[in-house]
């Protein structure tokens, strides 16, 4: 395609000089395209990246808790005992909690031991005389011993048991008196979850990671890109030819951004159909923030290949940025959470802003006008990087 | 303007390390101008501030009539630049390399064709000239770059010891090229650290730790220094210098 | 070997003459190990939210008080019809609407109808949503029982005492901390070792090394022992870090720690020359790295989401992981405080998974640079 474009452009010997420039960037494109195609490894892996994060993402990533095992130390041996040991038995039946059954143990000793051994992550102990307190004293307790190292995963495990042992209750309550739940009903809380009403957290995560993604190409591949050049000394013949320093940047950016936005529209797409992320938004709009971060991406690219001298530099200094970004961006958690020094620091993570701009416009429909403070941060993020990087890129060493 | 050439007082300082001294020559149009010293004479830093590489510390400079300072990117468009280092790129074909560095320098496409053909004929790299130029041989490899450095007609080309690392035939090849572009009018600048190409050049400088020593052709150096080869005159002047 | 040790102390030094790279790899693991321990909370704090106030009595009035001052959540907008709600939401500073209906007051006053709270959560960012309608479910039910009459007690009560065994406070450090150490070492021995070894191709400095009278074996050694020097001692700052500053306990043999953390970054160096082996550029030898080890590493791993709630193919994947054997050796050793009696199975297995890799490595290494 390029070189239709040079070919037409080439010939009109009048308006040559005008439009060296023009060709000049063309030719730039040209080679960037010819080495791209050459490099069959890179190629694949560009274009195997989002696909395979994508879907890693839709399978593993899912911060539900499932397939829990547990164990059961029954000292007391009653019905009682053995129905409640019995609702975790055939618990996998249950929407909730999804516990995988793994034998009764003797003691809260062996119980300890099942949790160092990691082969229970909660036992449950129900204490001798549990079924004669519960009549005679109208109150009995049992023990929850959980694996907790992981703190999130073990609250919730915690609260399954407990959802699962109150049923419990309720239903023995309601079997032997004749109860009147409507005493203490009287209030009900609905939750209605907007914009992602299953919560998936497909729906969630997909929007942020197309963009990391293209922080990662445009940054990573057009710094090393770059830096290579200097390495083996190719940088230095561009360097005595008349070609300008705006020429060489525009050269430059224009192939990744070009391949930032296939690598968009491809994740869109596996995005889309795939795991069935709705667009609410304008895909223009989108396309237009896209376009935005990818020239962003690639200006930081530019800067970090301008400051580093060997590829391995720019390689961990990139890896450095994308790190911090990445888990500042609220891609994982909450950005509001944070404390107040990261959210200051925050303030100038470009991801955080498209973050927010992909799950508003995808997920909500947020118009331009909505999302207009981070369009014109972005913005000035991207003229800031490219205007850096052009005052550094020097011509002479 | 017949000077392709000219420096006066041409200094580059690196902090404290003084990298080129004070130098100052002129190099007439069509020359082939030796540049001669060991490692870290100070050829290369010397060669870079004419391409415009490196701006000098202080002295000034002419290259094809422009000034150093001021107008580095017309002294760009009338020069040729051959690296130390292989500055083709290996990842394309040979094609491709003098497609782009032409499209670069503004050959309109009738003119890439034709220089392209003639390149690779003259090579004689009919064969490959659709193979990458990492398969190339150092020898043929040099010779391309060379070709693709005289691209655009330069006024002058800038060679930083293009001959390094092959054979003497290859070498002896290579400068049959330099005399033909010479020839073609063409000014050649040259630097190398193997007295026997030293034979070949019109004028020759010898540069010591920054400083140019002596300047003049082979056959009058050779008389001055009372010996009779490049070598030895080479081996005079370095000598004289270490004991100091 | 002389000459070995020398060729070794001229990389060692070669890599310690770039101060940059060095900053960043000492760096790295510093500002994970913070990012993760005191910016990557979950906790929520000042939420921001609207009231959708259509009573206007005071138990609504009171409620939103609570709300308020139970320092979860912060009022930014009061809202005044339903149609308000979207765009709230659309601009995107609001992540949950409470609604309370007209006559809510009455309702809630009276026993025989059910009063009616709406809490409608922004859930594009689900977790978010899922915590701040819990917290405010809780609120709100806290304030309804208050109001009920005294000495109500329910009878037969089962009393469920849960103990979370391992980490009481349920310190987020405790995951995430082996996770970092997995993954540094990971990035550093791994991405380092390739890297280097591409770009000895790249530049063609390969061959010249190869004529030096070393063999290849020892060349290849020289190369990479700084990167596994560099990377233990990565780990073990990071083990310092978790200890002394998160708080982490140790309650193992630090001295197994430190020789299942030299097997661990001894594995990711194998890796790290299997990838060397088919990359011929540093650019490839990175993507190849942080594709085929890094995202699976951090995906499959346990690190971050649960291995058990996978698919069972995706299960069975993350047995081929090595990170996520170490991680539970880290885990099984700082925290838990058990010994190799319980973490033999896992040994061994990062052990035959670093002999396999480096045989497979140099095999494929040789004829490659010979060529």
């Amino acid at each position: 395609m390029i070189y239709i474009i040079t070919t037409w452009f080439a010939p009109s010997s009048i308006h040559r000089s005008s439009l060296l420039i023009m060709q000049r960037i063309l030719y730039m494109i040209e080679k960037e395209f010819k080495q791209l195609r050459r490099n069959k490894v890179l190629l694949r892996m560009m274009l195997a990246a989002p696909v395979m994060q994508l879907i890693l993402l839709a399978y593993a990533a899912n911060f539900e808790v499932k397939n829990l095992k547990i164990a059961i130390v029954d000292q007391d041996h009653t019905t009682y005992a053995q129905r409640l040991a019995g609702k975790f038995r055939y618990a996998e039946r249950r929407q909730i909690g999804n516990f995988l059954f793994q034998g009764y143990l003797p003691n809260s000793k062996s119980a300890y031991e099942e949790l160092l051994a990691g082969r229970a992550d909660l036992v449950l102990i129900i204490p001798p005389h549990f079924e004669r307190d519960l009549g005679k004293e109208n109150q009995a307790s049992v023990q929850l011993l959980v694996n907790a190292i992981d703190g999130t995963k073990g609250g919730i495990a915690s609260g399954y048991a407990q959802t699962i042992i109150r049923d419990f209750n309720l239903a023995i309550r309601t079997e032997n008196i004749d109860f009147d739940a409507g005493s203490l009903a009287g209030l009900n809380v609905t939750n209605q979850y907007w914009y992602n009403p299953r919560l998936e957290y497909k729906t969630f995560m997909v929007p942020g990671i197309l963009f990391e993604l293209m922080l990662l190409i445009g940054g990573m591949i057009a710094a090393l890109n770059i830096v290579r050049e200097k390495e083996i000394g190719t940088q230095e013949q561009l360097n005595v030819t008349p070609i300008k320093k705006h020429e060489f940047i525009l050269g430059k950016l224009t192939p990744f951004v070009i391949i930032g936005l296939i690598q968009f529209t491809l994740g869109l797409v596996v995005g889309r159909f795939l795991f069935q992320i709705p667009i609410e938004g304008s895909l223009l709009l989108i396309y237009g923030f896209a376009f935005l971060f990818m020239l962003l991406s690639v200006g930081l690219g530019l800067l970090i290949s301008a400051i580093s001298d060997t590829q391995q530099q720019a390689m961990f200094v990139v890896f450095f940025c994308l790190v911090i970004f990445i888990l500042l961006s609220g891609l994982f958690s909450s950005t509001q959470d944070m404390p107040q020094w990261a959210q200051y620091l925050n303030l100038l993570n470009p991801l955080k802003y498209i973050i927010e701009v992909g799950r508003n416009v995808l997920l909500k429909g947020s118009t331009l006008r909505d999302m207009q403070s981070q369009f014109f941060t972005l913005l000035g993020m991207a003229i800031a990087l490219i205007g850096l990087a052009s005052w550094r890129y020097r011509k002479t060493v | 303007m017949d000077k392709a050439v000219t420096t006066h007082k041409l200094t580059k300082k690196f902090g404290d390390f003084v990298a080129t001294d004070e130098i100052t020559f002129e190099v007439a149009q069509g020359e082939i101008f030796g540049f001669l010293g060991a490692n870290g004479a100070g050829k290369t830093t010397a060669m870079r501030m004419l391409c415009g590489l490196l701006t000098p510390t202080s002295g000034e400079a002419t290259v094809a009539g422009y000034d150093v300072y001021t107008q580095p990117e017309q002294i760009k468009q009338r020069i040729g630049y051959m690296s130390q280092r292989f500055s083709l790129y290996e990842d394309l074909t040979v094609r491709d390399n003098i497609r782009f560095y032409g499209g670069i320098y503004g050959l309109s496409r009738a003119e890439l064709k034709t220089k392209s053909a003639s390149i690779i004929r003259e090579l004689g790299l009919d064969s490959v000239a659709d193979a990458l130029v990492e398969s190339l041989p150092l020898g043929w490899k040099q010779r391309l770059a060379f070709s693709v450095a005289l691209i655009h007609d330069p006024k002058v080309v800038f060679l930083d010891e293009p001959t390094g690392g092959v054979d003497p035939i290859t070498r002896r090849q290579f400068w049959d090229k330099i005399y033909e572009a010479a020839h073609n009018g063409t000014t050649i600048f040259v630097t190398t650290h193997y007295m026997d190409e030293a034979e070949y050049c019109d004028r020759v400088s010898i540069m010591v730790d920054g400083r140019i020593k002596a300047l003049d052709t082979p056959t009058e150096l050779k008389r001055t220094y009372g010996v009779d080869s490049m070598d030895g005159v080479f081996q005079i002047l370095a000598r004289g210098t270490s004991g100091k | 070997m002389k000459r070995f040790l020398a060729f070794v102390k001229k990389e060692f030094f070669h890599i310690l003459r770039d101060r940059r790279t060095l900053l960043i790899l000492f760096g790295m693991p510093l500002a994970m190990v913070l990012l993760f321990g005191f910016a990557l909370t979950n906790e929520i704090k000042n939420a921001k939210i609207a009231v959708l106030d259509l009573d206007h009595g005071p138990h609504s009035r009171q409620i939103t008080d609570r709300l308020l001052s139970s320092g979860y959540f912060q009022l930014i907008q009061n809202l005044n019809a339903s149609r308000d709600i979207e765009p709230a939401f659309r601009r995107g500073k609001v992540k949950l609407v409470v609604v309370f209906p007209p006559n809510f007051s009455q309702d809630f006053a009276r026993n025989d109808t059910e009063a009616q709270v709406q809490l409608l959560a922004d859930a594009s960012e689900q977790n978010t949503a899922i915590s701040l309608t819990n917290y405010a479910t809780n609120i709100i039910q806290n304030y309804k029982s208050e109001q009920a009459p005294p000495g109500t007690v329910a009878p037969m009560q089962i009393d469920v005492q849960p103990r979370m065994v391992f980490n009481p406070e349920l310190r987020g450090a405790f995951v995430f901390v082996p996770g970092v150490m997995a993954m540094v070492l990971l990035l550093v021995s791994a991405l380092m070792t390739s890297v280097t070894i591409a770009r000895e191709k790249e530049m063609g400095t390969m061959e010249v090394l190869m004529v030096s009278p070393l063999s290849q074996l020892q060349i290849l050694f020289g190369k990479v022992l700084p990167y596994l020097l560099l990377s233990f001692i990565n780990g073990c700052v990071i083990i310092a870090l978790g200890v002394f500053l998160l708080g982490i306990p140790l309650n193992g043999s630090l001295l197994l720690l430190l020789a299942e953390t030299l097997l661990f970054t001894f594995l990711s160096l194998s890796l790290g020359l299997l990838i060397s082996t088919i990359a011929d550029t540093q650019l490839v030898a990175m993507f190849a790295s942080l594709l085929v080890l890094l995202m699976p590493t951090i995906f499959l791993s346990g690190f971050i989401f649960p291995i058990e709630s996978m698919p069972r193919f995706l299960q069975f994947v993350s047995n081929i992981i090595p990170a996520k054997y170490f991680i539970e050796i880290v885990k099984g050793i700082m925290i838990k405080g058990i010994g190799l009696d319980l973490l033999w199975k896992p040994t061994l297995l990062l052990l035959g998974m670093s002999a396999f890799l480096m045989a497979v490595s140099l095999r494929n290494l040789k004829p490659r640079l010979n060529q």
